[in-house]
């Protein structure tokens, strides 16, 4: 690497850094308008043409905002909260390509900042260390609520962490790579949300718990924690957790795009090649976090003993189950060449007998003892 | 006290009540999913509503006409006297104590309202006033009612108290506050 791969390299850095800061800012507008478009109203108005610019003069008015600190916080952890909440929410978005690539100075520039042959533990990794965040930020607020709402958050990511790896497992089996352009690029004659349906249903519905938006944002349940795990935080050390919040959900809806949406893949015309991947991956995503400002618009909150048990009762083994199909449908033809009467029959079987061994789970009350009580 | 004190409050009804028949422990999942499905159905057909929203300084909607929801006003009868006889009944009844009345006897050579007393000063502070209309049912000659001049926004607290010769005068019509002509 000479001196202009790594000046190409900081470029792409800071382009990405402040698109992603853009598209936040855009981001929470648009959630605003949609969820106002689906209760009749209008949305925010005054701030720029059709108040497209109100999460800039939020993001201002918090910039300027004095930065309360209370008197029982421990200030170093206190301090280091908000940025471990905005740095991984960056760093998972790292390894996401949102495009083909252009030639400059007659050097292929990806649209991505890294091409990890890791990619997914990657993205795994840094959604959990966004949990550190939430727990440090509860914990050293010195305060009742904000702990019980990071030990309430911590709970819950961690285990929808299992359900959202395991979604991840049976795409990457799939697509036999842990690479995320590989998946991209296995995706060129179907989608993966055709055959991987249920695990990108899996993955949305974690994605959701992951980045604590509602029905699952019981960590900012306002009628009972006042605002979790943030209570104590104001001004520009609020701001970045709400930006980690929407980076994070940025970034869950461009994974999912990648996985299960043929990233950048679309029907391109000839002229600008490398615009229209780039439009492509940001309609998928937009499209995405519209189905999550829909379920947030429709669904309220769960209570916290049904996410637990929904979490683990249901989506925990119904992605096991599906990892098991997959695996089925990957490895048997290679064990038992291609007969596809004889592995259609032995899925099948397979399936029915699966099927009626954790038929239980999926048909049980979460609640059963509750109802004994009651 | 009684022997019985959950009698006193009512509890025994819930205690000897049958208990809630069991639910069905199994989940429906089909319509659960359904119901969800539903849901998100019911709630996407509201994107193409009109929206209810009135864009107020932009687009000022008229209130219905018989509205009381904004600020009062002192009438007169057709002969132009005013109605308002100084009795404090609008005062008595103000549970926020926002109304002020001197009340006088009138000079039978030149009355301000018929009969024996009048209002000196009438005057309402707007930043006490909580709209119930309890002044408009207290007053006997329906001398003070409301009106919808709803836009009532000032630059001090003098401005907010109303006085007499204000409230004689009926509201300019909406848009043409000048609290609001100033926020243009």
């Amino acid at each position: 690497m000479d001196w202009l791969d790594w000046l190409l390299l900081i470029v792409r850095v800071a382009v990405v850094f402040f698109a992603l800061l853009l598209l936040v800012i855009l981001l929470v507008w648009f959630e605003r308008k949609t969820i106002a478009d689906m209760q009749t109203r209008v949305g925010p108005m005054r701030a720029g043409p059709r108040g497209i610019l109100v999460t800039l003069a939020d993001g201002i008015k918090l910039f300027f905002k004095e930065g309360i600190t209370p008197t029982l916080v421990d200030r170093p952890v206190y301090a280091i909260a908000p940025v471990l909440a905005m740095a991984p929410a960056f760093l998972a978005f790292a390894v996401v390509p949102f495009g083909t690539g252009v030639t400059v100075f007659g050097r292929e520039i990806p649209f991505q900042i890294a091409d990890l042959n890791v990619g997914i533990l990657w993205i795994l990794a840094m959604t959990s260390l966004g949990v550190y965040a939430v727990v440090l930020a509860g914990w050293s607020s010195g305060s009742n609520y904000p702990l019980l709402g990071s030990i309430r958050s911590s709970a819950q990511m961690i285990s929808y962490e299992v359900g959202m790896g395991l979604a991840l497992v049976a795409v990457l089996m799939y697509s036999g790579s842990l690479r995320m352009s590989e998946i991209v690029s296995s995706q060129d004659t179907v989608w993966n949300v055709i055959p991987q349906f249920p695990a990108f249903v899996i993955y949305l519905i974690a994605g959701l718990a992951e980045t604590n938006r509602p029905p699952f944002d019981l960590a900012e349940a306002e009628s009972e924690l006042v605002a979790g795990f943030h209570t104590e935080y104001s001004g520009i050390k609020f701001a970045m957790f709400y930006l980690g919040e929407y980076i994070n959900t940025v970034t869950v809806a461009a994974v999912a795009t990648t996985l299960w949406l043929g990233g950048w893949r679309g029907p391109a015309p000839d002229f600008v090649p490398w615009l229209w991947p780039l439009l492509w991956f940001l309609l998928k995503v937009i499209l995405i976090i519209y189905v999550y400002v829909l379920v947030r618009a429709t669904l309220p909150r769960i209570r916290y003993d049904r996410l637990m048990a929904f979490g683990w009762k249901f989506l925990i083994p119904f992605g096991l189950v599906w990892v098991l199909a997959t695996g089925a449908v990957v490895v048997l033809p290679d064990v038992y060449g291609r007969r596809p009467v004889v592995i259609g029959a032995a899925i099948l079987v397979g399936a029915v007998l699966v099927l009626s061994l954790i038929w239980p789970l999926f048909t049980r009350s979460s609640g059963r003892e509750e109802v004994a009580r009651a | 006290m009684s022997d019985d004190p959950g009698r006193e409050h009512g509890t025994d009804e819930i205690e000897r009540s049958e208990p809630a028949p069991r639910e069905d422990p199994r989940v429906d999942v089909g319509g659960s999913v359904g119901a969800i499905a539903r849901g998100l159905g019911t709630v996407f057909k509201q994107v193409f509503r009109r929206d209810v929203t009135e864009r107020y300084p932009e687009q000022i909607v008229e209130p219905p006409p018989r509205s009381h929801i904004g600020r009062h006003l002192l009438n007169r009868h057709e002969n132009g006297l005013e109605k308002c006889i100084g009795c404090e009944l609008c005062a008595y009844a103000c549970p926020a104590d926002a109304i002020w009345v001197v009340g006088e006897d009138n000079d039978p050579q030149s009355p301000v309202s018929p009969g024996e007393r009048y209002a000196k000063d009438y005057q309402i502070d707007y930043l006490r006033c909580i709209m119930c209309g309890f002044c408009v049912e207290a007053c006997p000659t329906r001398a003070l009612t409301l009106t919808s001049a709803y836009e009532m926004s000032f630059t001090s607290r003098e401005d907010a108290v109303f006085t007499k010769e204000q409230l004689l005068e009926p509201p300019l019509p909406l848009g043409t506050a000048p609290g609001t002509q100033e926020g243009k």
